[in-house]
């Protein structure tokens, strides 16, 4: 099957700043991918050049098989979710979610038509009257969505489009994102620096770091898995030892000093320099002896936090098997 | 109280000097409307004795005046049209474009309110003879037209600044080209700056004097007329009434390009 | 699909150009701006060269014309003749009196407009501003002709407060005196700041708008007293817009000519100088090489203003 998006040794250069460097991977049909990495990684400028709202300096964008590198946003079946949702605010929701439709002279009843059920689709179906003012965030997140879906593109591209939403909407957005695409069964790509929000719906993960790909995974193995230091630290927060190995933090068991390492273990001796109460888990954060600091995360149970105060000495271990090799950078 | 206020309210001295430079501000406008309703032909005197309308039917009657409104008129209509055309295609050429001559470009667009008005003026005019045009209402309109310019580029690249680049491209993203998302989005969103860049220019123009002076040769625009009178104090009433006529007919545009361009009007 | 939905009407202009010229976005700019560059490099630019170029024109002594042959002599007598330099002195210490008093008069006005109203007393203030600015030029020199007359409003207003000798010692005061405030500097420098306030007040507002509050609140906190956050913090922040302007106040008094003539004493002012040898003597090499000097000023001004920081803030 071809891949429904490809890029091949992407480049894009803004003056002196290089944003996306040398990049290339494909995305499956029907799959839900999403673009994972700090801001200024390169992941939102991926996005501008499928859309075609960049142009690559070098390399080609692949669009089910056909070079589409030169073609213009609106010459390209795709989509965009953007992330102030770019909703037009002197037309009504109505206005807003048949554009696409008319301006490729649909007639004017599908229009009609299509929208009703979109809108219903969305959650929206007496809303069309109404102007993007008079919407919250959560239903202008909404508007935007069925304004991009009633094209039935190839792909739908969404460009941080939670960013903007409080903890418990972006929740259930979150659901709702991933139930709509498998009814649907239309290729999301799908942009975020939330690794949690990127490892929840995804079916792949591209981690970006410096304009480049650090891994490709599906989210169990990019946890499992990291490859390299930067995936490591960014999924997950896992520490990173010596440089070469990363270590999760409910792997690391907090023991006394005194206590015996067990065989098959690897042991520091540190001091606790803070811990942070996290409800399900307690954070420790623990100098080691040759400078390293790190994180441990345990259940919070009477057990762990007896008398561990900042300040305190214990001794750090984990099984030689929680250790997992990475990549030199 | 002095502990009632808030911290950051300003002093007394402040709010003084404030409602002080207002007042100064309107206190000569106010005075030119007062005179036109003098009973008195000579309007040194203050307070004046009395007040009538007599003046404004007298000048009502006046066909010199009404010659001159005309052609204030036409040239402001005329070379408001104009500026329209030429400043909105400068607005979009330079708003989001990466031209590199961009500092240059509109540098030369705002040169024309920048410098002196003499200088247009007179350049205007060694120009036309150099040339030898004569000066006629297209000569007025081309000086006019000029400075009218810059006040449509003003207008509509600021709106244009403003609109989040992101409305474009969903426009093109959903299938629009260039076409389509200028009538259907940019368009709608700047009318109103375009409308109130219009305005600016049609009352900047109806009350230019400096550069008409140069390229109106025998033409009288109401401008003209009016500054004549200064030197010759014939009709002192009738030239009260023209002034108020002038405030009014400068002043409604301005008002309306107001309304149509504050920021915080509630249009979404 | 995509297809089924291209189906329609073919859109007219045909797309391809559209993205013929999507393709090429320099371009289409600089066709967008062919015809406004046709219009300011013909009319606008050909004018001020044909300016330039007269002043290096010839003038014949006795019929008065000139001649096209090219001289140096104008800008010789230009430069040379003490009368003039002493116009352009003149004029410039007219033009940096009126910026001064003209920034120190706004600066109160725009800092109450920007910063202590809100809502409908904003908006009531930038009318108020924005109304008298652009009320016709002409009847508003009108308008001070009538107050300023020798027994116009302002003496009256003097005399019922008592106060015509203060009037009288100013008149009398050489320098800025006169016979009344009509053919006085004194006239003249009130109504040269009356008429360019506003291009002052609007610039400065702008400029206090963009400050932040938490900046005040947070000079506040940190224990300066109101006018120390004026002096440091207030202040600073608004010369961008105190530059910007007395780039207005500065440039329109050093062209005006009308004012001069209206309400002012014998001396000559640039622009008079300018208008009146175009006119009345026929000088129009000299008239040109008269009208550069403005803009000399102004560039020197903005370097100056540049040097001191004016727009550092920007």
């Amino acid at each position: 099957m071809t891949a429904a998006i490809e890029l091949r040794s992407v480049r894009r250069a803004f003056g002196a700043t290089v944003a996306v460097d040398d990049v290339s991977f494909a995305i499956e049909q029907g799959e839900f991918f999403s673009m994972l990495g700090p801001s200024g990684s390169g992941k939102t400028t991926c996005l501008r050049v499928i859309a075609g709202f960049e142009q690559p300096d070098s390399g080609a964008v692949f669009l089910e098989g056909l070079d589409v590198s030169g073609t213009p946003p609106y010459g390209r079946d795709v989509n965009t979710v953007f992330q102030d949702y770019a909703l037009f605010p002197h037309m009504s929701v109505l206005d807003n979610v048949t554009y696409g439709l008319r301006v490729r002279r649909v007639p004017a009843a599908e229009c009609r038509r299509r929208a009703d059920e979109m809108l219903a689709l969305v959650k929206l179906a007496d809303m069309g009257a109404r102007r993007p003012a008079q919407l919250s965030g959560g239903q202008k997140q909404r508007v935007a969505l069925a304004r991009a879906l009633i094209n039935q593109p190839k792909v739908l591209l969404l460009d941080e489009p939670l960013g903007a939403l409080d903890l418990k909407l972006r929740e259930e957005m979150q659901l709702e994102l991933r139930l709509l695409q498998r009814r649907l069964g239309i290729t999301f790509v799908y942009v975020t620096h939330d690794q949690g929000e990127a490892l929840s719906m995804s079916d792949r993960v591209a981690v970006f770091n410096r304009g480049r790909i650090e891994q490709l995974d599906a989210p169990e193995a990019l946890y499992a898995r990291p490859r390299t230091a930067f995936a490591a630290r960014f999924v997950g927060g896992a520490n990173v030892i010596e440089g070469r190995y990363a270590v999760r933090g409910e792997n690391i068991e907090i023991a006394d000093p005194a206590a015996p390492a067990p065989a098959g273990t690897v042991r520091r001796e540190g001091t606790i320099v803070d811990t942070q109460y996290q409800g399900a888990v307690r954070r420790w954060q623990v100098r080691t002896d040759d400078g390293e600091l790190i994180t441990a995360t345990r259940p919070d149970r009477a057990d762990t936090s007896q008398a561990r105060e900042p300040g305190a000495r214990v001794a750090l271990r984990w099984a030689h098997t929680h250790m997992i090799e990475l990549a030199a950078d | 109280m002095r502990s009632s206020r808030a911290w950051d309210a300003p002093s007394f001295g402040s709010r003084l000097a404030a409602w002080a430079g207002i007042a100064f501000l309107h206190a000569p406008v106010a005075i030119i409307v007062l005179y036109a309703f003098t009973t008195g032909d000579r309007s040194y005197d203050f307070p004046p004795p009395g007040l009538t309308l007599r003046w404004f039917a007298l000048a009502f009657e006046r066909s010199d005046i009404w010659q001159s409104m005309r052609l204030s008129i036409g040239v402001a209509t005329v070379a408001t049209f104009a500026a329209l055309v030429l400043g909105t295609l400068a607005a979009f050429a330079l708003a989001r474009s990466r031209i590199r001559a961009k500092n240059a470009l509109t540098l030369l667009f705002i040169l024309p309110i920048a410098l002196p008005g003499i200088i247009t003026g007179l350049a205007l005019l060694a120009a036309m003879k150099i040339a030898g045009i004569e000066p006629s209402f297209w000569t007025i309109v081309a000086g006019h037209a000029t400075f009218c310019i810059v006040i449509v580029y003003n207008n509509v690249i600021a709106r244009l600044r403003r609109l989040p680049p992101s409305w474009i491209e969903a426009s093109m993203d959903l299938g629009a080209d260039g076409w389509q998302t200028f009538r259907r989005i940019l368009l709608p969103q700047v009318a109103t700056a375009l409308l109130a860049g219009g305005m600016l220019a049609f009352a900047l123009s109806f009350d230019e004097i400096i550069v008409t002076i140069f390229t109106s040769g025998h033409e009288r625009t109401l401008p003209i007329w009016f500054f004549n009178e200064l030197f010759r104090p014939r009709e002192r009433p009738i030239t009260n009434v023209v002034a108020v006529l002038v405030i009014a007919v400068t002043l409604l545009p301005i008002l309306l390009a107001y309304h149509l361009t504050r920021p915080a009007s509630g249009r979404d | 699909m995509a297809a089924a939905i291209a189906a329609g009407a073919a859109p007219f202009p045909p797309r391809a150009l559209a993205t013929w010229f999507h393709r090429r976005p320099l371009l289409a700019a600089w066709l967008l701006l062919v015809p406004p560059l046709l219009w300011f490099g013909t009319v606008y630019l050909g004018s001020l060269f044909a300016l330039l170029a007269q002043s290096f024109y010839a003038i014949d002594e006795f019929t008065a014309t000139i001649v096209p042959r090219l001289t140096l002599a104008t800008w010789a007598q230009l430069l040379t003749q003490p009368a003039h330099l002493d116009i352009v002195l003149r004029t410039t210490a007219m033009a940096i009196a009126v910026t001064i008093a003209a920034a120190i008069i706004a600066f109160p006005i725009a800092n109450h407009m920007a910063c202590h109203a809100s809502g409908r007393m904003k908006a009531f203030f930038h009318v108020a501003v924005m109304l008298p600015m652009w009320t016709s030029y002409l009847v508003k020199v009108y308008a001070w002709r009538l107050i300023l007359a020798k027994e116009g409003i302002l003496a009256w207003c003097l005399a019922a407060l008592g106060l015509d000798g203060v009037l009288d010692a100013l008149l009398r005061t050489p320098g800025i005196g006169g016979p009344s405030l009509t053919s006085s500097y004194l006239g003249m420098f009130i109504v040269f700041v009356y008429m360019w306030l506003p291009f002052m007040i609007l610039p400065i507002a702008a400029a206090l708008e963009r400050v932040p509050r938490s900046l005040i609140a947070a000079s506040a906190d940190l224990g300066a007293r109101p006018a120390q956050t004026f002096w440091r913090v207030t202040l600073p922040l608004a010369m961008p817009g105190i530059a910007a302007g007395s780039i207005f106040t500065f440039s329109l008094t050093l062209g005006d000519y009308i004012i001069p003539s209206v309400v002012g004493a014998p001396g000559y002012f640039i622009g008079m100088m300018v208008y009146q040898q175009q006119g009345t003597a026929g000088n129009i090499p000299l008239a040109a090489a008269f009208s550069v000097v403005p803009i000399v000023l102004i560039g020197i001004y903005l370097a100056l203003a540049r040097r001191a920081g004016a727009f550092d803030a920007l």
